[in-house]
């Protein structure tokens, strides 16, 4: 087995009698309470996540003329300081090397927030990109976050940690202290909900993991839950939904790619605008409580049209819900659709996302 | 009544000619939170660990085998709206149906209680 890594709060995984289970190299907590307890915690009161796997990249320089602002699929330099931004990092085929978040520290810094199971690679792609001599620093190591998501989130931040984190508006972060250090808290999530992610030097997060803790609104949700919390949503999970052969105009994420600028993939991304994706992205709901689940297969009538990329059952909709790729043909919304694995054929309608919309993530 | 387990982790408790089919609460832990359960009809007959009836948790999707041959007589209804009741009662009221027995012979192809923990610890 490939040695896998593991975040400063292992143990106290193990001491909550947590599942642990691999996930993009790193031995993760899947589960504590149960998948679905969880879900609901973090649906109605405020659920903590360790969120130590995911990389941070620090720039240094000029943006533009370092050749950061055209790395990914959106400007950097357009980026207010104290705001971040979603979108992608593409080969020169147009497929997603990695989903990531930028945030913009300063006029001449930013911090890029990667996948776990991405880093080393990101961190290559990103560097050659770059001019040459370009200050690019993996402060992953270093770097601890924990996720505090669910409607009372907010709350319970500012009665711990000052009034400023209560002002802070959606995608956009503060640098404050917490436990004697800076931290930057940002208004961002996986989850649909009211929620934050907490960037702090690592050697803190144990300290700020066990604080939060006490808190009796706070209880911990494992991978299990976050991944069920964001397919609710819509959100793509890297690797899942998105890999190096899926466009962000597949994966219907166009509003993510700025083609008035230049980076990497825009001119295979321009070729599919021209000819039509080959396949698209839908989203389904199944009438029943059955889960469809990753590779299961879409039918329409009498013909495989496409695959299930993810899938799950809703607790908040009370069917299966699911994500994947089809022929164009089937993608338009009322589509009805079958979706079979060996003996089990669930009947399901193309959707609009997300399928939950009773989050409180704007509130 | 006698309680019986199969490798695949069934249990089955014999009263007479009936046999109440569930999977043992070791399962449903493995499983984790159930979320469905596939029913089978009742009037079909099955064959001893042939495929009787489905499970599905936030994790996997399962086969439920028959661990005795018989026909299928009732199922739990309860289990269409709450099949979170395997994960709270696997071996009493989330029991998943009943089976008109076929072959009272079938039970020495499978576990008693000592036998299954036994088996289970084989596991760890």
């Amino acid at each position: 087995m490939e040695d896998l890594k593991a975040t400063p709060l292992r143990e106290h995984h193990e001491g909550l009698k947590a599942l642990m289970a691999p996930f993009g190299g790193w031995l993760m907590p899947i589960q504590y309470a149960g998948i679905l307890a969880e879900h609901k915690w973090c649906r109605e009161k405020a659920a903590l996540f360790d969120i130590c796997h995911m990389g941070e990249f620090l720039f240094q320089g000029d943006i533009v003329a370092d050749g950061l602002d055209s790395v990914f699929t959106f400007s950097v330099q357009t980026i207010p300081v104290g705001r971040s931004r979603y979108g992608f990092l593409l080969n020169e085929r147009g497929g997603v090397i990695d989903d990531l978040i930028v945030f913009r520290l300063a006029e001449d810094q930013v911090m890029i927030v990667v996948n776990a199971a991405t880093i080393d690679n990101d961190f290559a792609v990103i560097r050659s990109r770059l001019k040459e001599g370009a200050n690019l620093t993996d402060i992953s190591e270093r770097t601890g976050k924990l996720d505090l998501q669910g409607p009372l989130a907010r709350e319970v931040l500012v009665e711990h940690f000052g009034p400023e984190i209560g002002t802070i508006p959606f995608f956009k972060f503060i640098k404050t202290s917490i436990l004697g250090v800076e931290a930057l808290v940002s208004r961002t999530g996986y989850t649909g909900e009211l929620g934050y992610e907490i960037f702090i030097p690592a050697h803190k997060v144990v300290e700020l993991w066990e604080h939060l803790l006490k808190d009796p609104r706070v209880a911990p949700a494992g991978l299990g839950a976050r991944d069920l919390l964001r397919l609710e949503v819509g959100y793509s999970l890297y690797g899942s939904d998105l890999d190096e052969n899926t466009t962000p105009l597949a994966a219907g994420l166009a509003s993510f790619v700025n083609l008035d600028k230049e980076f990497v993939g825009k001119k295979a991304l321009l070729e599919e605008q021209q000819r039509g994706a080959e396949r698209v992205k839908v989203a389904f709901k199944v009438n029943s409580r059955r889960s469809p689940r990753h590779h299961y297969e879409i039918w329409q009538e009498d013909a495989a049209v496409g695959t299930v990329t993810s899938g799950a059952f809703s607790p908040m909709l009370g069917c299966g819900i699911g994500l994947g790729f089809v022929k164009p043909g089937a993608s338009a919304l009322g589509t009805k659709i079958s979706i079979r694995h060996e003996r089990v054929e669930m009947e399901a309608e193309v959707v609009e996302l997300p399928f939950f919309t009773g989050g409180s993530l704007r509130a | 009544m006698s309680m019986y387990f199969t490798k695949e982790h069934e249990w089955v408790k014999i009263d007479g000619n009936q046999a109440t089919v569930g999977i043992s609460a070791h399962a449903a832990h493995e499983l984790g939170d159930i979320t469905f359960v596939e029913l089978p009809q009742v009037g079909k007959t099955v064959k001893q660990f042939d495929t009787l009836a489905g499970i599905e948790s936030v994790k996997a999707a399962s086969d439920i085998y028959a661990p005795v041959s018989g026909k299928v007589v009732a199922v739990n209804n309860k289990l269409e709206d709450a099949p979170e009741l395997v994960n709270e009662s696997a071996e009493e009221d989330g029991w998943i149906c009943r089976l008109e027995v076929a072959n009272a012979g079938d039970v020495s192809a499978l576990m008693d209680a000592a036998a299954y923990a036994e088996y289970l610890k084989g596991l760890e």
